[in-house]
């Protein structure tokens, strides 16, 4: 016994370098990371619980609140939709040009928030391909719903099929072909096969993609015109109230969206903690 | 008999599965529709400038500083990341202590928290009165509204993705290398220091290019702390913005295809760094 207490394993770091280390990450992320999360929820109730409320309840508050509800809840299942459609077709299929698909898939993720809300711009707007037709046809894209929308369509366009590409590519094609061959209808193979073998990895983009479309905030600003209850979203209407010192106001809708990214990241780290195999390997610890 | 006829002479699918056809063709037409065609609105605008417009467009002071303090700052935002998000990331896969979950867990912060509200909440940090300004200014030392607040929100914005490429390759990286470089005398940080980050260094270039490329574009959670002085702090994407506003459309597209065109520089050297990574796994 006395023996093993004084070897030490060659790859154990010494005492003074865990501590260092140790310190120096701790120090960084609450500093970096943990500070501003914590300002968000003590400046929203520095004027205690009623103050915090008033500001949620307010008329135009919960008009951002509903908005970005209904951008979240269109834009959401459209790009599930593309996930599952783009993923069926690369993952179990052979056909040339799949990897600059799956390049021309991941783009929107490499393109600025604003020149997101540009692009639309430059299609629908005034001076743009679309626009004095849109205008003639008393038709609104532009600092309306539709607009929104499709901004964040554009930057939560890719979660879900990066996701189930990987995660389908590594299942194989043997249970679906095994499947057809058994005679299962297509939609029967997809709903009782593949679907039971993708339904975590397809639940977890589906979160990620919810708190992006909830929380975008500079492709969304390009084309919202920004109208005060009509036109702001969540994330906008922070940006007024901070810009017109209502502190309270702007942290406490703040907080309210701190607390969906808290929401989403505990359920994530539950979903990589708990059916880490049924992850694309990328999410695996 | 005719219609049999006809039925062999249909194309037979060669698949075995079914929707290959319907799959495709709507992944095509939402991926055209969504991305390609307004993409290629931006690409096409700038030409209604000709040549000398376009650069006339982007070579203004204004816009040549606005370009170089988002280059600049995701640059030294990305150096920053790459230095403690290595040592984040070898404290959370060689080192077991409590709250280990709880701290990788909250990596990603960044990543859920929209950017409006991280904008707010670190312009309010550094202010002169803040938690984190007050104490800074004692010493002169300024944050928010300066050049200095763009670098901030840029490292915050960045950490995660130096972070989450680093920790999958530190955790399969095998020990023996170590132990082999122990049995030969090193010590542990020359250990470390030439077997170790070496090994470390595509993932960890990765993981920057990433963090640079969203530094690079990130608006929402700068443009409060940046205090947005023209040619001092505003950086590109807001400097879009603003040509928006005062309906130069054309100027705005002309920056807005500089940006692009660094992301598709910076996915083509992504993609270059990954198949060099696999290689030299």
């Amino acid at each position: 016994m006395t023996q093993t207490r004084k070897f030490r394993n060659p790859t154990d770091d010494p005492l003074w370098l865990k501590l260092l280390l140790g310190v120096l990450a701790f120090s960084f992320i609450a500093l970096l990371l943990l500070l501003p999360l914590a300002l968000v929820f003590k400046e929203a109730f520095a004027q205690g619980v009623g103050a915090f409320w008033a500001a949620i309840i307010e008329p135009d508050a919960l008009a951002a609140v509903r908005l970005s509800l209904t951008a979240a809840a269109i834009a959401v299942p459209l790009n599930t939709l593309f996930g599952i459609s783009a993923a069926w077709c690369i993952a179990k299929f052979d056909f040339p040009g799949k990897t600059f698909l799956v390049t021309l898939i991941d783009l929107p993720f490499s393109v600025s928030p604003v020149v997101s809300g540009l692009i639309y711009v430059l299609v629908f707007g005034m001076q743009g391909w679309l626009g004095p037709w849109l205008n003639d046809h008393d038709v609104h894209i532009l600092f309306a719903l539709p607009g929104i929308v499709l901004a964040t369509i554009f930057v939560t366009f890719p979660f879900v099929a990066r996701e189930l590409i990987p995660l389908m590519e590594d299942q194989g094609r043997d249970e679906e072909e095994a499947a057809a061959t058994l005679g299962a209808s297509g939609l029967g193979t997809f709903l009782r096969v593949t679907l039971p073998n993708i339904k975590w990895g397809l639940l977890y983009s589906v979160l990620l993609c919810n708190a992006r479309a909830l929380g975008e905030f500079g492709a969304v600003s390009v084309v919202s015109g920004h109208i005060r209850g009509a036109t702001n979203t969540m994330p906008l209407h922070v940006e007024l109230l901070y810009n017109n010192y209502d502190y309270v106001g702007a942290f406490s809708v703040a907080a309210l969206l701190a607390m969906l990214a808290l929401v989403t990241l505990a359920l994530k780290s539950l979903l990589e903690w708990r059916f880490a195999d049924e992850l694309a390997a990328a999410h695996r610890h | 008999m005719s219609a049999i006829g006809l039925k062999l002479a249909l194309p037979r699918s060669r698949h075995v599965l079914p929707g290959f056809r319907l799959s495709l063709g709507f992944t095509l037409f939402y991926l055209t529709g969504i991305v390609l065609i307004p993409l290629l609105a931006l690409l096409l605008r700038p030409l209604s400038l000709g040549f000398d417009g376009f650069w006339a467009a982007i070579s203004t002071p204004r816009v040549l500083a606005s370009l170089r303090l988002s280059f600049g700052m995701a640059l030294a935002a990305a150096v920053i990341d790459a230095v403690f998000g290595f040592i984040t990331a070898w404290v959370l896969v060689r080192y077991r202590f409590p709250g280990k979950r709880l701290l990788d867990a909250v990596i990603d912060l960044p990543f859920a928290l929209p950017t409006a509200v991280a904008g707010i909440a670190l312009s309010a940090l550094y202010a002169p009165n803040g938690w984190i300004g007050a104490p800074l200014a004692e010493y002169g030392i300024r944050i928010a509204y300066t050049p200095w607040g763009v670098l901030v929100a840029m490292t915050f914005i960045g950490l995660p993705f130096t972070v989450r490429t680093l920790e999958p390759v530190l955790s399969e990286l095998g020990q023996d290398v170590e132990e082999v470089a122990a049995t030969l005398g090193a010590t542990r940080l020359q250990t470390i220091w030439r077997v170790v980050l070496p090994m470390l260094l595509p993932a960890m270039l990765t993981g920057a290019a990433m963090g640079f490329a969203r530094g690079v574009g990130e608006y929402g959670s700068i443009i409060f702390i940046a205090g947005n002085i023209p040619a001092v702090s505003e950086i590109a994407p807001l400097l879009i913005v603003t040509k928006l506003e005062e309906f130069d459309y054309a100027g705005a597209a002309a920056i807005g295809v500089v940006m692009l065109a660094a992301s598709f520089v910076m996915l083509l050297a992504l993609n270059g760094l990954q198949s060099w990574a696999s290689k030299r796994r």
